[in-house]
């Protein structure tokens, strides 16, 4: 089958490969690209572990065609850290033991930047409807959703 | 009809890991030649945090920080044997292991530390930094980064050591059936608070309150998430999760999350969870294992507080809607005829 080409941005970077027609984003990120941060949990959509930002709407990149991206801006969680400096988002999960296996917390991140980015200050129940797509198993939710309200608070001081 | 509500109380005795065939661990620990310190396992990290927890026990019995300790886990072609990281058993088995390897490095090092000070080993103690002194008169000294060089390259020492924790099989008596199916157990208390819809049969969890024996906690922040994850777990595996389908047929089970439920971060319940420390005598360090038992006790005290609630026993996990308004309805129904 003849391969087509797709450019994109990933994390900063110009992007461009020839892809199968059909190949899902998390594949191509993965296989690909080489950015093995979003997970394939389930492969069909419900478990949120594949989470990306796509021009600044979270995506779920294992339901996402690669062709559909041509132009795209794509953000993961591969690129969230400042060289050794995480994220204040990933710093947070750290501090809070927000995360044990770790396969979900590449796409709880990205669930949680969204948020932030569109609301620094959110109540919990806006944490709770942003991480409502991504499945956990291991924390219970509650360290993860502390986790959030804690960048929420230290945003809000410095903005004071 | 009406939301009703209900208080169940569970407690469990909870064994750490099995014995019914032996249970073995094993590890090595080495020097590297700047005096730090390898320890080999097949232990596998699944991500509760394994690896942390042995650089802790390696470097508390060594005597240098965590830092200078590092964890090779899971090559079971290569590796020491290890059963494996299951049944509560990586802390306490593969800590003892890690325990007993680490006592015998240290001996060898405070040994070749000894000779390059020409003092006796027995006089000599580590100061936790990366130094070996001797007791009481701490400027006589030598780093631990000192002593490796030493025994690689001027007294061909290997500063290594051997550990294996084995509990040995137990077979049951052959008259009373008495047998000792495990040397540690760990224990935990839980109040559930539900509501129960009697209309339909769903059981909301409005509060956990938890309370966990765990030995020593060796690291008590960790300790605290498989806890609190635990909580949660258990309270999924009593109202929501299965893979069996409701028809007899495999082909209507599910096969997705849409029908694998799990409350989400929207469904949790007020959770409180208590540490209570009581070290095991066979512990490394007084340590059990908190593994499995965490995610236990919540399931008989939910059902206990269903039947608080609205008066039924309901035997089969999980404990949905439905298994509720049949056992409401058999109910209703025993006390109509009983009546009659």
């Amino acid at each position: 089958m003849a391969r087509i080409p797709v450019q994109f941005t990933l994390n900063g970077q110009e992007k461009a490969e020839f892809i199968e027609s059909g190949a899902t984003l998390l594949n191509v990120l993965r296989d690909r690209m080489g950015d093995t941060s979003p997970k394939g949990g389930c492969q069909q959509g419900t478990c949120g572990a594949c989470s990306v930002i796509i021009d600044g709407e979270l995506r779920l990149s294992c339901l996402t065609l690669a062709e559909t991206c041509e132009g795209a801006t794509i953000e993961t969680a591969g690129g969230l850290a400042n060289g050794s400096e995480l994220h204040p988002i990933q710093q947070a999960i750290v501090d809070g033991f927000a995360t044990q296996c770790g396969f979900c917390a590449p796409g709880m991140v990205m669930a949680i930047k969204v948020l932030l980015d569109a609301k620094p200050a959110p109540s919990r129940e806006d944490v709770v409807e942003a991480i409502s797509g991504n499945v956990c198993r291991c924390t219970g939710y509650e360290p993860i959703i502390q986790a959030v309200l804690s960048v929420s608070r230290s945003n809000s001081q410095q903005a004071v | 009809m009406a939301i009703k509500r209900g208080r169940g109380v569970a407690a469990i005795n909870y064994p750490t890991g099995m014995n019914l065939g032996g249970d073995p661990s094993q590890a090595l620990v080495h020097s590297t030649p700047t005096g730090n310190f390898m320890v080999s396992l097949s232990s596998v990290d699944l991500g509760q945090g394994l690896r942390q927890v042995m650089s802790q026990i390696c470097a508390e019995t060594i005597g240098v920080p965590t830092e200078m300790v590092h964890i090779d886990t899971a090559d079971t072609d290569t590796g020491p044997h290890c059963m494996g990281t299951f049944a509560s058993r990586g802390t306490h088995r593969i800590g003892n292991a890690v325990r007993q390897a680490a006592e015998e490095a240290r001996q060898v090092m405070l040994e070749v530390a000894a000779e390059e000070l020409e003092v006796n080993a027995s006089d000599l103690e580590t100061d936790g930094t990366g130094n070996i002194q001797v007791k009481g008169a701490p400027q006589k000294s030598i780093s631990i980064f000192d002593t490796a060089l030493a025994a690689h390259f001027r007294r061909g020492r290997s500063i290594s050591g051997r550990g294996m924790f084995l509990v040995q099989r137990s077979y049951p008596d052959t008259e009373t059936g008495a047998m000792k199916p495990a040397t540690c157990y760990a224990h935990a208390c839980v109040v559930a608070d539900v509501e129960v819809d009697d209309e339909t049969g769903e059981v909301t969890v409005l509060s956990v309150k938890n309370v966990y024996e765990v030995g020593r906690a060796l690291n008590p922040a960790m300790v605290e998430q498989q806890l609190v994850g635990g909580s949660w777990m258990g309270i999924s595996h009593a109202l929501y999760e299965t893979t069996e389908p409701y028809y007899p047929d495999r082909s209507h089970g599910g096969t997705d999350f849409i029908h694998y439920l799990m409350p989400g971060p929207g469904d949790l319940a007020e959770t409180e969870t208590i540490v209570i420390e009581r070290p095991a005598a066979d512990g490394p360090y007084g340590a059990k294992g908190v593994g499995e038992m965490c995610a236990n006790p919540q399931i008989p005290a939910v059902a206990n507080a269903i039947f608080d609630a609205v008066g039924v026993r309901i035997d089969t996990m999980p404990i949905t809607p439905e298994r509720v308004l049949r056992a409401l309805k058999a109910e209703r129904g025993a006390v109509q005829s009983g009546a009659a």
